[in-house]
């Protein structure tokens, strides 16, 4: 995405790479294109480019990526520690 | 021929297709007036949250067993956004249930999921409807579809197509092969400013109660409470508010690659220093200079808030990176908008 950077260091994505199969999956749905594959190899490229949306990981057959996903928008992280400070669980004001 | 009583055809319907599984109705592929109205309502936050489709499959041109499935949400502007670029294309649209969201947001929060993919190819008969057996989703469903889980629940094989429905007509005819660039999220000043006017419009409630409160903190004085003095610096207070506003949610993701700094509380305060100094200039002359510093305090404050909200509308903002922000954010922000509050009310005394 040109042009565009967010906070480096931050992203929870890990990729276990001995145990990658090399499918390709996770090259294909990232809408960052932060996979490559190389020889059957998986690289990424640049980890800060990261949104953790999650697709790779779920759509990863041998379950090698993990991140933590969510919704990067403060509206919703601001309503979820509003919540958890009054002891609700519903999520509400967003999308 | 399929009138029912007590049921009105979408006007978006051309007419129905007989299939071995019944009539499907087959959509049109240009823009309405009432499309656009929709759209409108939609964009501006009127109607948003209630603008669907209903689920189910739907055809566009003169589509037969061998026609690609092309999956999408039931909001109405995913629908849309979808249809209307499929002119001279034979397809079949399977719309899944996605309460209304559309395919990022309902895949990023679970309603375009796996699960809703799979019942949908049962509940709508589409192993009847085709011979072959793949459905083509939005690259941005994959975030809430696992192909192999597809593949499990129903023996479809799921392909991820371009981000972009704009590109899919170039994607079908490669032989369903996307180009890099049909994979890559982007972020365009068209993109971003289209999503100014429902910023503004979720204002509209919070910006209502604020008046009534800036109206009754501005007539505190020495004289317990002025009317006249609730109005005229009440009436700087809210434009100061707007000028935050236009600074946050307007300036903000308009100049968005451009501004300096990564984090977005700081890109609102870049874009609104020129906006609190031009405010602070037009109104130094009625105000003490207390009264000026709250000004620019708030209309800041305002500003770098409302620009750390808009991370929620951004492709590219990790959920880890927003919290991040947020802790070093929102207490400036509040500081800011404290000391704001108290030199304003301090004014009077001044």
């Amino acid at each position: 995405m040109h042009g565009y950077r967010y906070i480096d260091g931050v992203a929870t994505l890990q990729v276990d790479r001995p145990r990658c199969i090399g499918c390709g999956n996770c090259v294909e749905v990232c809408p960052h294109r932060i996979f490559s594959l190389a020889s059957g190899q998986l690289e990424v490229k640049d980890a800060d480019l990261c949104m953790e949306c999650g697709a790779c990981a779920c759509n990863c057959p041998v379950q090698v990526i993990t991140v933590s996903p969510g919704v990067g928008c403060a509206v919703a992280i601001l309503s979820a520690w509003v919540n958890r400070l009054l002891g609700r669980k519903a999520l509400s004001g967003c999308c | 021929m399929h009138e029912r009583a007590g049921y009105v055809l979408c006007p978006f319907v051309l007419d129905f297709i007989e299939t071995p599984i019944g009539p499907i109705p087959r959509v049109a592929t240009t823009i309405s007036l009432r499309d656009r109205w929709g759209t409108l309502g939609a964009r501006t936050g009127v109607i948003r949250r209630n603008y669907k489709v209903s689920p189910g499959c739907y055809a566009v041109g003169s589509p037969g067993p061998q026609s690609p499935v092309l999956v999408t949400a039931n909001y109405k502007l995913s629908f849309d956004a979808l249809r209307l670029r499929l002119s001279g294309i034979d397809a079949w649209l399977l719309v899944i249930d996605t309460r209304g969201i559309n395919v990022w947001c309902a895949a990023g929060k679970g309603s375009f999921s796996t699960d809703e993919v799979v019942q949908s190819v049962h509940r709508y008969r589409i192993g009847e409807l085709v011979g072959h057996r793949e459905l083509i989703l939005p690259q941005l469903a994959a975030t809430g579809v696992a192909a192999q889980g597809v593949r499990k629940g129903c023996g479809f094989t799921v392909l991820f197509g371009p981000v972009r429905s704009a590109d899919l007509p170039a994607y079908l005819r490669q032989g369903k092969r996307c180009s890099e660039a049909m994979r890559e999220a982007t972020f365009t000043l068209a993109e971003r400013a289209v999503l100014i006017p429902v910023e503004l419009f979720l204002l509209a409630k919070p910006l209502l109660y604020l008046v009534g409160i800036v109206l009754l903190l501005s007539g505190i004085g020495p004289s317990v409470f002025s009317p006249a003095a609730a109005l005229h610096r009440g009436g700087i207070l809210l434009t100061a508010t707007v000028l935050g506003i236009v600074g946050g949610a307007v300036l903000t993701p308009l100049l968005l690659p451009w501004l300096p700094g990564r984090q977005f509380w700081m890109k609102g305060l870049a874009a609104n220093l020129p906006v609190a100094l031009g405010g602070w200039a037009l109104s130094a002359p009625r105000l003490v200079p207390v009264e000026q510093m709250a000004l620019v305090l708030w209309i800041a404050a305002t500003g770098s808030y409302l620009a750390m909200n808009f991370t929620g509308s951004t492709p590219f903002t990790s959920p880890s990176g927003v919290e991040y922000e947020m802790r070093r954010g929102l207490p400036a922000q509040m500081v800011a908008a404290g000391l704001a509050l108290a030199l304003w009310l301090a004014g009077p005394f001044c």
